[in-house]
């Protein structure tokens, strides 16, 4: 099951919605993992918008490369990680025209990440739909060290830069694209609860 | 020398202080648009504003009281004078006509702090401005601002004739390559399907004219593709004249006749009461208010409510709309 339902918290934590086909010029499709699941379901809804869409997608291990490739959108790229397919994304980007529609659907660190890199090409992130697809796993950076640990899926953690052993807040900066880890036994060092799963 | 504190009683809302001028300048421009511009009585310096913020201005017609908002067009650096331009409405409720009639150079008026409901987005990166006759003047301050910072900017400003083009020979003169005019009656007209087609990313549209014009370049910029977040919109929204119409406050306990040529804010300041507002336009949503009891029909001209609220008959926008009928009761 790929659909996760994220409880209410703060204003600072992001919110993903439904992709949806939207008119536009062209179409950018960003994806990793199961978020491939999201571009199939529009591609159902909208089969008209693949002649102008460019899917970008990072399987991570996941099988659904094929199965994008069979819609047939006006081009496709498959990259090993997102920072593989940066320099694509990049360049894509800073070619676009308005009435250019952003879609962006999978794991939370790549979503922020993709969001970040559209939102430098002066793109306003109200504007990019995300759908949450697959892991709940975070992309985290210590407050402390600034450090980002990706694929955070337990809380506490432990900084995989300077150590500390880090509580998972849902405070997030977009501009990091990241959520902010903070020390948990900062009074009391060594007194750090037991880890659990996020969300479990 | 900075500006002196304001008064000592505090404002309801940053569109209620209030700034004492002199008008120091009037300049015609041509059969319908005057400038006029203002310095301050107390010899302090405006504040600065930003591109697209309008001022309100009070006029004394005799017995009545209007305040009407402009855009302000003057350089947003220039802490000297403030400008604006004002097109003749011999339909409208007077407002205009007693600037460009009864206001002489040397005359006092007040002006209410500069407010700013069309920003510019400072992260574009190109700003594409369509500007439909004296929907120029927020682009003019806008364009001193981008300008000096060398913004990305683009004009394209369709007016009925030569002899009505305000400012176009000093944008040209200046501009000459990123002024676009288009004259109505020389069968001209903005290109504007072509003209969304291909701006680059992070851009962002800005338009500002009449009601016509503001539709169809927010319809077509939706249509293809460019999101609410990129497309910006000023409506210069001047109250309208009415049957007069009786209205009672219940907070403060007083009742008061609306005026031909009065909104209904300007008779509840009338009477000394302050309620809020910014825009005077019935854009802002600062001055809404609850109707406690009402019999009649509402006349709701405001861009605020959403169309249940203004059907729902417990909801006005004072600043524009009007109301005919028996009994209005007002939570003011
Ligand atoms: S004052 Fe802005 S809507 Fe009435």
């Amino acid at each position: 099951m790929s659909v996760f339902k994220f409880p209410e918290s703060i204003r600072s934590r992001p919110v993903y919605g439904i992709l949806e086909p939207r008119p536009g010029r062209s179409h950018l499709m960003i994806a990793d993992c199961e978020g491939a699941e999201a571009i199939l379901d529009l591609a159902a809804q909208a089969s008209d918008l693949m002649a102008n869409t460019h899917i970008i997608f990072i399987p991570n291990g996941t099988l659904f490369g094929p199965k994008l490739q069979e819609l047939n959108p006006a081009q496709y790229y498959e990259g090993p990680s997102f920072a593989a397919a940066l320099s694509r994304i990049q360049r894509v980007l800073s070619d676009a025209v308005m009435g250019l529609q952003i879609y962006l659907t999978g794991t939370e660190g790549m979503m922020g990440q993709a969001q970040n890199e559209a939102m430098q090409a002066g793109y306003d992130y109200t504007a990019i739909q995300t759908e949450h697809r697959g892991s709940v796993a975070r992309r985290m950076q210590c407050v402390h060290c600034k450090g980002i640990t990706e694929d955070v899926i337990i809380d506490p953690f432990e900084c995989s830069h300077c150590g500390l052993n880090l509580f998972v807040r849902d405070h997030y900066s977009r501009r990091i694209a990241a959520f902010q880890g903070v020390c948990i036994d900062a009074e009391d060092p060594g007194n750090v609860p037991a880890s659990v799963e996020l969300y479990s | 020398m900075t500006a002196p504190a304001p008064n000592s009683t505090a404002p309801k809302s940053i569109g209620a202080e209030k700034i004492k001028v002199i008008v120091s300048a009037i300049v015609p421009l041509n059969n319908l648009v005057t400038r006029f511009e203002f310095k301050r009585i107390d010899g302090y310096q405006f504040p600065t504003f930003s591109g697209g913020a309008h001022t309100v201005v009070e006029m004394q017609d005799g017995d009545l009281k209007r305040s009407n908002p402009y855009s302000l067009m003057s350089d947003p650096a220039e802490t000297e004078t403030y400008a604006i331009s004002v097109r003749r409405d011999d339909q409208g409720r007077g407002g205009s006509l007693f600037l460009h009639q009864k206001v002489q150079v040397g005359a006092t008026m007040t002006l209410s702090s500069p407010v700013n409901l069309f920003s510019l987005d400072l992260r574009a990166r190109k700003h594409l401005f369509v500007a439909g006759g004296i929907g120029i003047t927020p682009f003019m301050a806008q364009i001193k601002q981008l300008d000096a910072v060398h913004g990305n900017w683009e004009l394209h400003y369709s007016c009925r004739s030569p002899e009505l083009g305000s400012y176009v020979d000093e944008l040209c003169a200046k501009h000459a390559h990123s002024v676009n005019i288009y004259y109505d009656d020389k069968k001209q007209s903005i290109d504007l399907e072509n003209l969304l087609d291909g701006q680059p990313i992070g851009t962002h549209l800005y338009v500002c004219g009449p009601k016509g014009m503001i539709d169809w370049v927010r319809r077509s910029a939706a249509s293809a593709g460019w999101p609410d977040a990129h497309v910006h919109h000023e409506e210069f929204l001047a109250p309208q004249p009415g049957k007069p119409f009786a209205v009672r406050l219940a907070k403060s306990g007083l009742s008061v006749e609306v005026g031909e040529h009065e909104s209904l804010l300007e008779a509840i300041e009338r009477l000394g009461v302050e309620p809020p507002y910014l825009c005077r336009g019935g854009a802002c949503g600062q001055c809404e208010t609850d109707v406690l009891e009402s019999e009649g029909i509402f006349i709701h001209r405001d861009h605020w409510l959403e169309d249940d609220e203004k059907s729902s008959g417990i909801k006005i926008m004072p600043c524009v709309s009007r109301f005919d009928g028996k009994i209005l009761v007002l939570d003011r």
